[in-house]
């Protein structure tokens, strides 16, 4: 049978785990498949997983009562989908949904909460890869807040 | 007796040919001399002095193909008196027009290059020559990636233009914009999140950047980190101007002048002056 292992350890967000590291995070994960228009997570709802895409894309909306699902940012292949399995009290901020058929790897969040208690290396490794997603984030957050488009 | 106003201090008039609406507040118009004359000659990245009579006159880039110099094409977004005059002119009226003015992008040196283009808002405007010139010597380059960013869906300049290009084999475009609703099924996000989803040869690659100060010093970031040269990129500035022939001193960024220096520069030139908050 094909493991997933070729694909992670290929993969530049975890480029650089000890084997054993990335074999453990094999464990946890599974190919995902989702149809486009297909929620992937709600907000509000527990963060059970979360996503390396590997084809397609995701768009993550906040649903407005008035203008309906506003888009604030999408994720692409190769990316990162989600870090709320990380943070306590592990639930989705935002709607996540396909806009084309995509295809991903689901990390599930309660195998490596607990493999990252037991291993505080493997939670200090993660944790350093999640920060640095976070960080670009809120840099590109912060870029869309200065409205720089606009006339000043 | 000889005039003593030099030459390029006066206005050519040109009639408006036609008017495209781009989106709510930007148009493209055509114009064409109105004494016959055959063309009007420009290297992408130029810009013109357009003069609205009895209001003003302020420095547009000129955004048609260099290949079809008979039409001059200018996309002007409105936002204040002589931008907002210009945009209620239409068909069949005059203005004048001085120029062809300032630098231009390194079209012929990026031969044998990747070459990326990253263009924000308003600013795909003094990309759109490059572009025309990229396609029209396509086999001359390597990989040629557009990447586009605006504010919303409804502002994106050249649609139709941008959907041919996307199109093609031969182009990579990725458009992105600040935020979306509803049946957007494009990217969202800022457009420095596009550079590390390309691949090209950062040893071979040449960059020409146009958008506003604050995106453009986040995507030479994005570059520079990609392993692109400062020498390979180039950035088009945006100062005021009166004179644009280097006599008034309005338009400085430091010793330089934007209306003869520029627009477009080198960034290797002109490092030490981006982003500096005394000039
Ligand atoms: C080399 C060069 C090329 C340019 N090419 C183009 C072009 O192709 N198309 C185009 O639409 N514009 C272009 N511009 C910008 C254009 O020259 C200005 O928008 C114009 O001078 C504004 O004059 P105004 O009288 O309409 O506005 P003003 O009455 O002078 O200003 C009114 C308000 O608009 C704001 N404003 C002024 N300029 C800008 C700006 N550039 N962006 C956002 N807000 C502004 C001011 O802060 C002010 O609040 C270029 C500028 C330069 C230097
Ligand atoms: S605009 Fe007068 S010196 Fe540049």
């Amino acid at each position: 049978m094909q493991t997933l292992e070729p694909y992670l350890a290929e993969h530049p967000f975890l480029e650089g785990l000890e084997p054993y590291q990335l074999k453990i995070i094999v464990g946890c994960a599974s190919n995902v498949r989702f149809d486009a228009e297909q929620y992937i997570l709600r907000e509000g709802e527990e963060a059970t997983n979360f996503y390396i895409i590997h084809q397609g894309k995701v768009a993550l909306e906040i649903f407005t009562s008035d203008r309906g699902p506003i888009t604030i940012q999408t994720i692409g292949e190769g990316e990162v989908l989600g870090w709320s399995w990380l943070i306590p009290p592990y639930q989705w901020h935002y709607d996540a949904r396909a806009i084309e058929p995509t295809s991903a790897i689901a990390l599930d969040a309660k195998c490596l909460r607990a493999k990252c208690e037991e291993d505080h290396d493997l939670g200090y490794e993660l944790l350093k890869r999640f920060t640095h997603v976070i960080t670009q984030r809120l840099e590109a957050t912060r870029l869309q807040l200065l409205d720089v488009y606009g006339v000043h | 007796m000889k005039s003593i106003i030099p030459e390029p201090m006066i206005p050519k008039p040109f009639r408006i040919h036609r008017k495209l609406k781009e989106t709510h507040d930007t148009y493209t118009i055509e114009l064409e001399s109105t004494n016959g004359a055959d063309g009007f000659p420009f290297s992408a990245g130029q810009f013109n002095m357009v003069y609205v009579f009895g209001v003003g006159e302020v420095p547009i880039s000129i955004s048609g193909d260099p290949s079809i110099p008979k039409m001059l094409r200018h996309t002007t977004r409105s936002v204040g008196t002589v931008t907002k005059a210009i945009l209620k002119l239409r068909s069949g009226d005059v203005l004048g027009v001085r120029g062809p003015f300032g630098s231009h992008w390194p079209v012929n040196e990026a031969v044998g290059n990747d070459v990326i283009i990253v263009a924000g808002g308003i600013g795909l405007a003094p990309l759109r020559p490059v572009l025309y010139s990229f396609i029209s010597q396509r086999d001359k380059y390597g990989k040629i990636i557009l990447l586009y960013g605006a504010r919303t869906p409804e502002d994106l300049l050249y649609k139709k233009e941008l959907e041919q290009w996307r199109g093609r084999f031969d182009l990579e475009v990725k458009v992105i914009v600040d935020s979306a609703t509803g049946n957007w099924r494009g990217n969202v996000g800022v457009v420095t999140t596009l550079i590390p989803r390309i691949q090209f040869d950062p040893l071979h690659t040449v960059a020409m950047i146009c958008g506003p100060e604050v995106m453009m010093r986040y995507t030479l970031k994005e570059l520079q980190s990609r392993g692109i040269k400062n020498e390979n990129i180039f950035v088009s500035m945006e100062r005021n101007m009166k004179c644009g022939i280097c006599l008034c001193g309005h338009c400085q960024l430091g010793p330089k002048f934007v209306c003869k220096d520029g627009p477009v520069f080198c960034y290797d030139h002109i490092k030490e002056l981006f982003g500096k908050r005394e000039i």
